[in-house]
């Protein structure tokens, strides 16, 4: 088990470490949301009516984007020098490459959503402590990156790489995303935890569903 | 009873009816092929023979449509991350991350083989590939031969008692060549089992104690070293590259 983790931890580490050297895609990532997030804030005039009708979906909008564009950048860097196929000849059974890759999306995404949920907060004269809110986007964003880690590498293989992620991939995380406004919606309007139980639930099945069906299936899209 | 057959006290590989297609078209058809340890192999064949094909079913990257290949008595099909420790692979590609230096693209490595003491065998690989002052520099600003030595060090990190060699010439000039086959020569211990693609007659026959033709998917012909008569081999090659008809 031990050897188990020090892998997925090699591969999470290397992904953080290339990350931290290049800037390349934390930059554009933080940008993007950063620009959704002001420019919604702009269009919509922050005050009690409109801020629990607009701001959830504003703020998942922004996370869902700037996720897709983290995503298509999590296998692509495995393309250059044919890295994954030197991933794939260590002596590690496929779901192990999966596992990995998953943590570095999974934390990266976590990130930035620690760095803009703040500022969205604040725009929108929200308070910016929010536990209830803090879990939503975890039990999220776990969803999105497992099935995000999956598609990534079946994008990774085709050449419209950047249109096809989002095609393939948003169908299927809508379940996640509407659980994640509703809950958001709840939290904003300070309902009790009894009200929002049933979208945390939505959410937990489907973190489970998808980071089950994904490691299974995570082999057969790598394979010839 | 199945690895009393497949000895693996002889045999380093043995494959039996290996077959891989891709939709209707078929890359290899029923390879039959056996190496003993220590024992080097050259694969040619024109581009498109299926030499890389065979490559990556024996490393387990790919999957076979039928038969089987049995490494060190281990069955590809059966066992493929047990197979993967004995395995060193050089291809033209180098498998290193650009963005990382050179110590940490082998420290990843060594890490998801499991090595312990992995430090000093980093600096082992290192300096038999002649790239000690580069340790720490980005892989992204070596020279492609240099990149190429790299790969080398990564593919022998774990020791790896059969090395796949994939036409680990492309794309380097002259002077690289010549320096990364030093660096395998001196590699090469004769315990090592290699099994290498190339167009290079002369350094590929030069290597071989058997040879192999491939030419669309199938063994066209096969000889060991003593059989060989380089002119008359020329001829072969160059009947089935269709530079001679």
């Amino acid at each position: 088990m031990k050897e188990l983790f020090t892998r997925i931890f090699a591969i999470f580490w290397k992904d953080i470490l290339s990350e931290l050297r290049t800037k390349e895609i934390a930059t554009s990532v933080l940008v993007f949301a950063l620009l959704v997030v002001v420019i919604f804030n702009f269009a919509f005039e922050a005050g009690a009516d409109t801020t629990g009708l607009v701001a959830p979906g504003i703020l998942w909008v922004a996370f869902t984007f700037a996720g897709v564009l983290g995503l298509n950048h999590t296998f692509a860097s495995e393309k250059e020098n044919s890295c994954l196929e030197g991933l794939m000849l260590c002596p590690v059974e496929r779901h192990v490459i999966y596992w990995g890759k998953l943590v570095g999306s999974f934390t990266f995404m976590l990130v930035v959503e620690a760095i803009i949920t703040p500022i969205f907060l604040a725009l929108f004269n929200l308070p910016i402590f929010m536990p209830r809110l803090a879990l939503i986007i975890v039990l999220t964003t776990l969803g999105f990156a497992s099935v995000g880690t999956l598609f990534s590498a079946l994008a990774a293989n085709t050449k419209a790489r950047d249109i096809m992620l989002p095609i393939l991939f948003l169908p299927i995380v809508v379940p996640i995303i509407i659980a994640a406004v509703e809950a958001t919606g709840l939290v904003m309007d300070d309902k009790s935890w009894g009200e929002m139980s049933t979208w945390l639930q939505v959410l937990i099945a489907f973190d489970v569903i998808f980071l089950v069906a994904s490691a299974f299936v995570f082999e057969f899209v790598v394979e010839e | 009873m199945d690895e009393k057959r497949h000895s693996p006290l002889v045999w380093a590989i043995e494959a039996r009816g290996l077959t891989k297609s891709f939709g209707s078209h078929r890359a290899l058809s029923g390879i039959d092929l056996k190496v003993r340890k220590g024992d080097h192999l050259t694969i040619f064949g024109p581009n498109g023979a299926g030499k890389t094909t065979l490559i990556k079913l024996l490393s387990t990257l790919s999957k076979p449509s039928g038969g089987s290949a049995w490494l060190d008595g281990a069955d590809i099909r059966k066992v493929p991350e047990q197979i993967r420790y004995k395995l060193g692979v050089v291809s033209h590609s180098t498998f290193l991350y650009t963005n990382l230096t050179v110590s940490e693209n082998l420290r990843f490595y060594g890490r998801m083989y499991g090595l312990s003491n992995l430090e000093h065998r980093i600096k082992e690989v290192i300096s038999q590939v002649q790239l000690e002052s580069r340790l720490h520099d980005r892989v992204g600003t070596l020279s492609r031969g240099m990149q190429q030595r790299v790969a080398i060090a990564r593919a022998v990190l774990h020791n790896p008692s059969i090395m796949l060699l994939d036409e680990p010439e492309t794309g380097l000039d002259p002077q690289a060549t010549v320096m990364m086959r030093d660096v395998l020569d001196a590699l090469d211990s004769g315990e090592r089992t290699v099994v290498m693609t190339t167009h290079n007659l002369e350094r590929g026959i030069e290597l071989a104690d058997q040879v192999v033709i491939l030419h669309e998917g199938r063994i066209a012909y096969q000889a060991s070293k003593q059989e060989i008569d380089a002119a008359r081999f020329k001829e072969i090659y160059d009947r089935y590259t269709g530079l001679r008809t």
